[in-house]
């Protein structure tokens, strides 16, 4: 077999909340040995957990398991090993503990980022700054080193000290406005967080592309990245339409924004549920039809009903022009069948359709099994077995996979210290005592 | 200064969102990304916005954007001359990446067996709805379709009403930046390993365990046997913790918690805020206190712009934005100063502006060299540069444009 891709990069992760540590998490899926850095002084919300470290029973008993859903309803001895919001988040890589506010801990730090090619952080703009950590002190550590800094709104400009989550950036670039039920006004969305995801995968890729820089010249360098910014190709056609024609855009709910270019109908359609929406329970199908010869398949398995025959739906412009009729009588006809069945109907047809799943189906869905996409794996804090995700893709020449289950706070400290940066044990267990090194966030943390 | 990758070539055979803009990245930090269209085109030259509303050829904004900085050389893939030229660009690339629905490729002849037997350290990265190898390997696929399957669409919306989606074809453009990465990393494979490795990577599986927040809706219910739902009604206002109405539009305002001490600051020290039981921690809590603060509040944002709002937000360290329009963004002088926007013109557009870098890299920087290509603009010069003799190119260029050679 053959090294993954990054085999021998060695990344110095101080990120955090979601795009940090998911650029983190491709970066080691493709093989770079990831060490994530924390500190017992220092909750960083959104990270290991949400809103504190240490969650009381009582703060785990409801709401959406997504957000504080912990195993057997019970947090534990050390919850954030395990929060639902971000455990995935950790796979194949290590965790050590150093507290970087100490002079000590930043010295340490540098003696670890002489032995690193690449360093990522996503805070807020005056944190690094305030520890001391710039691009100049770094390459003072290794001249050839690679740093990235990924602020909301990046390093300069009215914004720059913005206090902000992807959700509230996604607003600032025009989201908000675009998207949502088309008879309900922003306050009816949901917040979403795709601006963080696509900041950590651009982030991900902008440190590949100066490595591979380096390895050609010997070069590293300072990479900016405004997650704002960043979040812009996500809303492409809205920008080339006011930079075209001047048109502002509106909310669409799940019509296709290519509904002149054939694209109707387009949306999610209810289908026999076996109980409530409150109970999660409710089922529903996406359809698209993207061009006349789809129409006409459709019609088809509608049955060529009267209302479906008039000639101006087999044109792109008739169609969009009768959407709503068209919603109206595929909601009708959708809710006589079953979500599975009449997406494999629709698709023999040659129909895009799909069941819009709600997550504790997933794991039935023989897509998912025959892709091996969730994966048993047992982790440290002997919460028992559940699956979790695999990477997002493979390269099947090398051993990739889940190599090591997501990573526990300070799992790898005897890695990091005696192995790395050759402590022995005497100074370790000083380290231990100096706050440095730990394996649970100190009391002290909420 | 150069583009990071400029020693890269991209043999580029994918159309439409996904693929193109994974390989737009490549190509605007200097890659030399070579887009096989077939005779008829990237579909994507048909999807609006077009200038001024004309459909006619090259007027797809949509095209334009997903594809700036590449090169255009049409191939009809059937013909033996189409074929001879893709082995001969093959040579020169350092990875090729395609998306014809699973299967096409060997059809063709240019599968990943032929590639990986004439060329072992070339790789390729396949992408597509579901992957190569799946009980819906065939099925197809859409923004909505992948998003609802795939996503984490079930739990947006309100709980009475259909799950709705994101804007656009954001949910691919997710997908296209992921797959960013696994290019990326079959041109490390191949460069530093000499391995040629195939890459399946599947848009549902993007979804399903990476671009969104699926996976913590699936930890979520596997650890606690809670779902995630949506919520049957927006969450109630806060203290200072909502979305708001201003004089021109929404904000939205996180002033709750600890924050909260510094909002007679935000609110200009106003005489109803001198009374100490706003000091009380506990205040922010009581609905009634909740309404009476809400009742000076909301007539003091009426009487404000969003961006006046948000400033006074931003210097009281509230996590907060207002809700911009587009236009809004455009002129927006924050984003204009620190270079946002790249001016581009072509023939049959003119002359516009669109969103340009990514991200800063000091020594490398994003730049726009190009337009996106017309349709096989570059044929002759990338066939000729790869060695392809007049007579040979001449074939090429004939079978390329066949009536009905488009499949």
């Amino acid at each position: 077999m053959a090294d993954l891709p990054l085999h021998g990069v060695r990344v110095l992760d101080l990120g955090g909340v979601w795009a940090g540590t998911f650029s983190s998490l491709l970066l080691a899926d493709l093989g770079a040995e990831v060490l994530k850095q924390e500190n017992q002084f220092v909750w960083q919300p959104n990270t290991r957990g949400v809103p504190v470290a240490h969650l009381t029973k009582e703060m785990t008993q409801e709401g959406a398991g997504w957000i504080n859903g912990l195993p057997n309803n019970d947090p534990g001895e050390r919850p954030w090993n395990y929060h639902p919001m971000f455990v995935s988040l950790y796979r194949n890589k290590y965790s050590f503990t150093l507290d970087i506010r100490q002079p000590e801990g930043l010295e340490i730090l540098g003696r670890l980022v002489a032995i690193s090619d690449v360093v990522l952080e996503n805070s807020a703009v005056g944190t690094m700054e305030k520890l001391g950590i710039s691009y100049e002190w770094l390459c003072s550590h290794r001249e050839d080193i690679i740093f990235l800094r990924a602020p909301g709104y990046g390093l300069s400009g009215d914004y720059m000290n913005a206090r902000t989550m992807g959700a509230q950036l996604e607003g600032v670039m025009g989201h908000q406005l675009l998207r949502g039920y088309r008879d309900a006004g922003p306050g009816e969305n949901s917040g979403i967080f795709a601006a963080d995801y696509i900041a950590g995968a651009q982030i991900a890729f902008a440190l590949m592309a100066a490595v591979w820089h380096r390895n050609n010249t010997g070069a590293g360098q300072f990479i900016e990245m405004a997650q704002a910014e960043n979040a812009s190709g996500m809303f492409a056609q809205a920008y080339m339409d006011f930079a075209l024609n001047g048109q502002t855009g509106e909310a669409l709910g799940n019509r296709s924004i290519y509904a002149d270019d054939g694209e109707a109908p387009c949306g999610v359609y209810p289908c026999l549920s076996p109980g409530d929406p409150e109970d999660g329970l409710d089922r529903w199908i996406a359809i698209s039809v993207t061009n006349d010869e789809e129409w006409l398949a459709l019609r088809g398995q509608l049955g060529d009903p009267d209302w479906a025959m008039r000639p101006e739906l087999e044109t792109a412009a008739g169609r969009a022009a009768a959407q709503d009729l068209l919603d109206e009588k595929l909601s009708e006809w959708t809710a006589q069948f079953e979500d599975y069945e009449l997406f494999h109907r629709l698709q023999a047809a040659g129909i895009a359709a799909a069941p819009v799943l709600e997550a504790s189906r997933l794991l039935n869905d023989p897509h998912v099994q025959a892709r091996n996409l969730f994966q048993d794996q047992e982790l440290p804090d002997d919460i028992g077995v559940y699956k979790y995700p695999a990477p997002l893709f493979e390269f099947p020449e090398s051993e990739g996979g889940i190599r090591r289950p997501p990573v526990a706070f300070g799992q790898d400290n005897e890695y990091v210290y005696k192995e790395l940066l050759g402590v022995d044990e005497q100074e370790y267990q000083r380290l231990v005592d100096t706050g440095h090194i730990a394996s649970t966030f100190a009391d002290s943390v909420p | 200064m150069t583009g990071a990758l400029q020693d890269v070539t991209i043999l580029d055979l994918t159309q439409h969102i996904v693929g193109p803009y994974a390989t737009k990245l490549f190509a605007d930090f200097g890659a030399d990304v070579i887009k096989i269209e077939s005779p008829g085109g990237d579909p994507a030259r048909r999807l609006g916005p077009f200038k001024g509303g004309d459909r006619s050829a090259e007027k797809s904004g949509t095209f334009f954007y997903f594809n700036t900085n590449k090169r255009s050389v049409v191939l009809d893939l059937r013909s033996a001359s189409g074929r001879d030229a893709f082995w001969r660009l093959a040579a020169t690339a350092d990875v090729v990446v395609e998306s014809f629905r699973p299967g096409v490729l060997d059809l063709l002849g240019i599968g990943w067996e032929e590639i990986h037997r004439r060329h072992p350290g070339l790789p390729l990265v396949s992408v597509s709805n579901f992957g190569q190898h799946s009980p819906y390997r065939d099925y197809k696929g859409s923004e909505l379709v992948l998003y609802g399957f795939g996503g984490e669409m079930h739990s947006t919306g309100r709980l009475q009403r259909e799950p709705v989606k994101m804007y656009g074809t954001a949910a691919l453009v997710l997908s296209g930046s992921a797959l960013s990465t696994a290019i990326m990393g079959a041109l490390f494979a191949g460069r530093y390993q000499s391995v040629g490795q195939h890459v399946d990577f599947s848009i549902a599986d993007s979804h399903l365990v990476g671009v969104d927040r699926r996976h913590a809706t699936v930890m979520g219910v596997q650890y606690s046997g809670r779902k995630s739902l949506r919520a049957p009604a927006a969450p109630p206002q806060g203290m200072l913790a909502g979305l708001y109405r201003c004089k021109d539009g929404w904000i939205e305002l996180a002033g709750g918690g600890a924050r909260f001490r510094n909002a007679r600051e935000f609110l200009g020290h106003p005489d109803w805020m001198e009374d100490p039981k706003w000091d009380n921690p506990a205040i922010q809590m009581d609905p009634e206190a909740i309404a009476e603060f809400t009742s000076h509040l909301e007539p003091w944002l009426a009487q404000r712009s969003k961006r006046e709002v948000w400033e006074r937000a931003r210097a009281a360290r509230f996590i907060s934005g207002p809700l911009y329009t587009i236009d809004e963004v455009f002129d927006d002088p924050n984003f204009r100063d620190r270079g946002l926007w790249q001016s581009a013109e072509t023939g049959p557009m003119g002359s516009f502006e669109f969103p340009g870098r990514p991200f800063l890299m000091s020594e490398t920087p994003w730049a726009y060299r190009r337009p996106a290509p017309l349709l096989g603009e570059h044929t002759a010069e990338v066939m000729r540069a790869a060695g392809c003799d007049e007579d040979a190119l001449r074939q090429v260029l004939a079978d390329a444009s066949k009536e009905g050679a488009d499949g």
